[in-house]
């Protein structure tokens, strides 16, 4: 018994790092052929061990950015996303946060409609209705600017119910302590509120941000000047250079470069977002 | 839909607080979207000079046109596939790291990496191993005799946009997988081992029944995420081809509108993804009724 449960213990870890590997090697793959010299793939030779070009292929694709595929410097591209995440994380955040109070802590007219109305974002990604969106953004004059990157993608359904939640929770008492106190309605959701939601508010960024960071079809579309491009979508033009001329070491560079700020972010906040994954999905 | 007991009165503060998102909500989508359906009964000529009242006709020419159904058919095998691979990878690997005691977190940790990873470079990381020349993984295919070429053959670029996609799902459905096994009481588990059941047979008997309300929604996920998510990898990688074959709906949606430009057919496409949305959104919430009840 004792014997078959140790194999069954080195079966699982073997199952487990040959996963770990699957997952893995991709990253490692692009990181490997990020640091080989561009003639590296012309003889077809392949290797599984980094270069020693990798200061030299990263410092160009910042400093330089990709000429055959007059791409702009990368750090414009990891500059604009960066931006567009950080704005489209505290932009969701703020003003579900708002809606969310006004909706638990207020009884005014109209509030199921207001309801409704955030809850049917929910049934609208970007991809269903991506033609007449642009024409909005295009008439805002919101082309090739940061607000048109960030305001259309700042409604969220999953944030406010979020909060909603999380406000349902808090107990009354503390409400009408506060009340007695002669605390009015914006003083407790800044002194009572924003306190108790705190860690809720630190997974979901982590979550948003990933998801702004991500965005591909958004940005592709309202962006034609290369100041407002990001990384995530400025990728595609380079990878279409190198299916014709052997660019894929500064490919593979800006691949890295695009998933290691998420990956950070992932990494080391770890337990806020498995956190902020298992709240959204409710 | 209740308010707290204790509510806040004021006169006009709550609507204030309401009104940035519901300015950014009407703005960006729900005029939007009424404009795809108000646009998808119109036919506009190609200069945009006159525009008619077409009724129904933009959604009786797509069930009429080919490349449509085929586009439908394409994403049905594809978010099939996609959702096949990624949740029994994952299930595999949840299970085995629920059974052992030492590096949980170690494997949870790296299990988490493809979330992190934009569909888009997730797409291109694949592309590249899979690149007829200097790919690695098309080396080893060729090693076995068979010649991989996706920018040729329509299976083989299939096969590489669902490898893209299972591989960055991998992440979500290992987290909840393995929050769905660590629910499952121990004891019951102990009881099936003293009752010599083998580790298999204690699987198929007892895990997999218990897991099957988050297997359920691991796999409306998997496929919402397989429609509609999924732009970014066919659009930085096999662009839809080779010919038709990995042209999926909301692929063929941006091409009919940004490069066809043919405005009704696409505002039709529009509805109907829309349709497709809000139908797994009720199956998602209502299922999510159901988990509360227990």
């Amino acid at each position: 018994m004792a014997g078959s449960n140790r194999l069954l213990t080195i079966l699982a870890h073997a199952i487990l790092i040959i996963g770990v590997i699957v997952v893995l090697f991709p990253i490692w793959v692009a990181f490997v052929a990020s640091t080989h010299p561009g003639e590296t793939f012309l003889s077809g030779e392949l290797s599984l061990w980094p270069g020693n070009q990798m200061i030299e292929n990263y410092s160009l694709i910042l400093g330089k950015g990709m000429k055959i595929a007059s791409a702009p410097p990368l750090w414009v591209m990891l500059l604009n996303s960066l931006i567009m995440a950080m704005g489209i994380a505290i932009g969701k955040i703020f003003i579900s946060l708002l809606s969310a109070f006004a909706i638990v802590y207020f009884n005014f007219r109209f509030r199921m409609t207001a309801f409704w109305m955030i809850f049917i974002t929910l049934m609208l990604p970007v991809e269903v209705r991506i033609l007449p969106t642009y024409e909005v953004t295009a008439n805002l004059g919101l082309l090739n600017s940061y607000p048109g990157l960030i305001l259309p993608l700042i409604a969220s359904a999953t944030a406010t119910f979020l909060f909603r939640q999380v406000f349902m929770t808090i107990p009354d008492e503390l409400t009408e302590a506060s009340r007695i106190d002669g605390a009015g309605p914006i003083k407790f959701f800044f002194d009572i509120l924003m306190p108790l939601s705190r860690t809720n508010i630190a997974a979901l960024f982590v979550i948003l941000f990933i998801y702004g960071w991500n965005q591909y079809l958004w940005p592709l579309l309202i962006t034609t000047e290369d100041r407002y491009a990001t990384i995530v979508m400025g990728i595609k033009r380079m990878v279409e250079v190198a299916d014709s001329i052997p660019q894929w070491h500064m490919v593979m560079a800006t691949a890295i470069l695009a998933l290691i700020p998420p990956l950070f972010v992932v990494i080391s906040m770890q337990k806020l977002f498995v956190r902020g994954l298992t709240e959204t999905e409710k | 839909m209740r308010t707290k007991r204790v509510t806040f009165r004021h006169p006009w503060l709550p609507y204030l607080l309401v009104l940035p998102q519901l300015i950014i909500t009407v703005v960006f989508f729900i005029w939007p979207a009424s404009q795809a359906l108000y646009q998808s009964v119109l036919q506009q000529d190609p200069f945009g000079l006159k525009v008619t009242f077409v009724g129904m006709d933009n959604f009786i020419e797509l069930f009429h046109d080919p490349l449509y159904l085929a586009s439908f058919k394409t994403t049905v095998i594809f978010a099939s596939a996609t959702a096949f691979l990624s949740l029994s990878l994952a299930l595999l690997l949840a299970v085995v790291a629920d059974s052992v005691v030492k590096g949980k977190g170690f494997y949870q940790g790296v299990m988490i990496w493809p979330y992190a990873v934009a569909p888009a470079v997730a797409g291109v990381l694949w592309w590249f191993m899979f690149n007829p020349t200097v790919g690695i993984m098309a080396y080893v295919i060729d090693q076995t005799g068979y010649k991989w070429n996706h920018f040729l053959n329509g299976t083989d670029a299939m096969i590489l946009i669902t490898i893209s996609a299972a591989w960055k799902q991998i992440s979500y459905n290992f987290l909840f997988f393995l929050a769905g096994l660590q629910a499952i009481p121990k004891s019951l588990i102990e009881a099936a081992a003293i009752d010599a059941a083998g580790p298999i047979k204690r699987f198929w008997t007892i895990i997999f029944p218990l897991l099957s309300p988050t297997t359920f929604f691991l796999l409306v996920v998997n496929i919402v995420f397989a429609f509609f998510e999924t732009f970014a990898i066919v659009h930085a990688t096999t662009a839809g081809g080779p010919g038709q074959d990995t042209t999926i709906l909301v692929y063929k949606v941006w091409r009919d509108a940004f490069e066809a430009l043919d405005l009704g057919g696409s505002a039709a496409q529009s509805v109907i993804l829309m349709i497709i949305v809000i139908a797994m959104t009720v199956i998602q919430f209502r299922y999510i009724e159901r988990k509360v009840e227990y």
